[in-house]
């Protein structure tokens, strides 16, 4: 029987989306796995977090520490090295603090790494096949884990489907004193939340997304005079904001605002899951790209193979003219 | 202040629209145009940047075949100081752990006061940096674009969700990887790449770094990709086709229906 280890990340004392979707990735590692939940922070919000965990997970692992009031990758890595069996199945989400944490967790647990898996097929003998993305989504692979002596993965937010909240009755052990030694070279500071901008973004029914395809800094007014002509905001995908070409209140993305939409245009946008991680609540969308291939077609509800820089004069034209 | 920034050549995505090959255990790599990984450019502009404040020099490194040189000099070309390429065909078929084995193999024979990568590669992992920290036994924070530059410490902010910034105090040596957006990379133009085409880079391999050979290439490595494939996603989107007039009408009708106009 496989056992297997889900890091549960919460915020303000409530677990994140993808504590229920660990479940059902250890159902695709192995359906017979026993799956464990590991909570670290500390105080109320920790013992709020850990007691929602039991009706979702049989078993619950609970790490109290001052020092995790704030989860310092560096110091947690530590206390999960002394708690969590060497040669288990560790899961975590492919988040900021994933990313932080588990690669280094893998080499000090010497175990196989695999980051940012989308979906699980299943276990043979020792090996576990993973499938994940590659060049921003515009191919995907199977991947073989070699799990003998255990495996740290980080799976991607949204892509397992998440379990209805049932009632496990599980139960909650708390290891806080096995922690061990938690002294560490990085410490924590302080959060700098994020500028607000002159546009919300989040407050618009109809988004006009640019992404790199708008080529040059100038033509981002290619895409102001069509969101004019439609009542609409816009918006962009990173690299624009990392041009300085639009602020950084307008980025859509997991490193940037969540919108919830009605209708959302992506103009050159080629689909990234970091991107479409902020899109929220179903929208429409439009995409236009002149790659027929790109990942964003996927998703889209319709799809437009056009230069953008073209495309949307005539656009706005023909929306004007109505 | 010494720092070595480890680089990678990679598949341009903007460039290419990717075919696999007629076995479909790989990518149509014929006509493939490769460039340095985007976030690899902020990290080199960004440790240029802390040399010109505070002195030192700035390595970049690359565990590669003969065409990762090309990367290097455009780097070198960008203000770094000096080149490694790591090469050798036991290096072949490693994984993500293997590669970082044989990082980590030539930094202990240097004495860097800060290492760094990208936040992520042409795979998406994001695993590289935070690997070779651990086997150094160094701090590492990932995801960095603010970096402030202290006597035995500095100070870094990490990109969070949200946009929001973690700050944290890092003794050193340590290990960071790079977001985007940190910094402005500067432009390379042709003259700057001719300008170090002579100079000499050094290749090592396996040997001359003294890696355990258990521990890198196929024979190391926990992970190994399979195949590639084009995932069936259902029905996709709906392509709207026709002359460009007809697209928009159609497009406007669906956005009349859909509250969009
Ligand atoms: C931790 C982390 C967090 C991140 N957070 C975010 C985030 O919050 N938001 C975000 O957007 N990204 C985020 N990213 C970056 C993300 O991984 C992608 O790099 C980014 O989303 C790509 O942006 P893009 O689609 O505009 O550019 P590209 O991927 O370069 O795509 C450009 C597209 O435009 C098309 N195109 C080019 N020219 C034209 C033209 N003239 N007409 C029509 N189409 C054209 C191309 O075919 C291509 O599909 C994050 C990355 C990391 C590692
Ligand atoms: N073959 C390589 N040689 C040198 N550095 C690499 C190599 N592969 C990855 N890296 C570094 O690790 C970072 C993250 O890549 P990855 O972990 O593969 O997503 C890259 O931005 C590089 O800085």
């Amino acid at each position: 029987m496989t056992q297997i280890f889900a890091y549960i990340p919460f915020k303000n004392g409530a677990a994140e989306d993808v504590a229920l979707e660990f479940p059902a990735a250890a159902k695709k590692i192995d359906k017979g796995a026993s799956l464990t939940a590991v909570v670290a922070g500390s105080g109320a919000d920790l013992d709020k977090v850990a007691q929602e965990m039991t009706s979702i997970y049989s078993e619950v692992i609970k790490i109290d520490n001052a020092l995790f009031s704030y989860p310092n990758a560096e110091v947690v890595r530590k206390a999960l090295v002394n708690i969590i069996p060497l040669d288990a199945v560790f899961l975590f989400a492919h988040d900021t603090f994933g990313m932080d944490l588990a690669p280094g967790l893998s080499v000090k647990m010497d175990s196989a790494y695999a980051a940012d898996i989308v979906d699980f097929e299943g276990i043979d003998g020792t090996t576990l096949k993973a499938v994940r993305q590659e060049l921003g989504g515009a191919v995907s692979t199977h991947m073989a884990i070699d799990i003998s002596s255990g495996a740290v993965m980080t799976v991607r937010p949204g892509a397992f489907a998440p379990v209805e909240g049932s009632s496990e009755g599980g139960t909650i052990v708390d290891k806080s004193g096995d922690a061990g030694d938690l002294s560490a070279k990085r410490k924590f500071l302080e959060i700098v939340e994020a500028e607000v901008g002159d546009v919300d973004i989040t407050k618009s029914d109809v988004l006009v997304s640019v992404g790199r395809g708008i080529e040059d800094e100038e033509n981002i007014e290619i895409a102001q005079e069509l969101a004019e002509a439609m009542n609409a905001v816009v918006s962009c995908s990173r690299p624009i904001v990392d041009a300085k070409w639009l602020e950084k209140s307008r980025q859509v993305g997991t490193s940037g605002q969540t919108v919830k939409p009605k209708v959302y245009m992506a103009m050159g946008i080629s689909g990234s899951f970091q991107h479409l991680g902020g899109l929220k609540g179903n929208p429409f969308i439009v995409a236009v790209n002149k790659n027929p291939k790109a990942p964003i077609f996927q998703v889209a509800d319709v799809g437009i193979v056009e230069d953008i820089l073209d495309f949307m004069p005539e656009l706005t034209e023909a929306i004007n003219d109505l | 202040m010494e720092i070595l920034v480890c680089v990678k050549r990679v598949p341009d995505t903007a460039e290419n629209e990717f075919e696999l090959n007629s076995a479909g255990n790989d990518l149509d790599r014929d006509d493939l145009v490769y460039s340095v990984n985007e976030w690899d450019n902020y990290a080199v502009e960004e440790a240029i940047q802390i040399i010109d404040k505070v002195g030192g020099n700035v390595t970049v490194i690359t565990v590669g075949d003969d065409e990762s040189e090309e990367v290097l000099r455009r780097e070198m070309a960008m203000g770094a100081n000096d080149g490694i390429l790591l090469c050798d065909d036991a290096f072949d078929g490693s994984d993500g752990k293997g590669i970082a084995s044989i990082l980590k193999a030539e930094i202990e024979k240097g004495s860097y006061d800060l290492v760094m990568t990208g936040a992520q590669a042409d795979e998406g992992a994001g695993q590289i940096g935070g690997m070779v920290a651990a086997m150094l036994g160094m701090p590492y924070a990932s995801l960095v674009n603010k970096i402030e530059i202290g006597d035995d410490k500095i100070i870094v902010g990490r990109e969070i969700e949200g946009g929001n910034q973690e700050m944290n105090e890092m003794q050193l040596p340590c290990v960071i990887s790079i977001q985007t957006g940190i910094n402005e990379p500067r432009y390379v133009g042709i003259r700057g790449i001719r300008k170090v085409a002579k100079v000499d880079i050094p290749v090592k391999g396996a040997g001359d770094l003294g890696v355990d050979p258990e521990s890198i290439g196929e024979a190391g490595a926990k992970t190994k990709r399979v195949d590639y494939f084009v995932p069936d996603m259902g029905e996709g989107a709906e392509m709207l086709e026709g002359s460009t007039d007809e697209i928009i009408e159609k497009l406007i009708e669906r956005l009349k229906a859909k509250g969009g106009l």
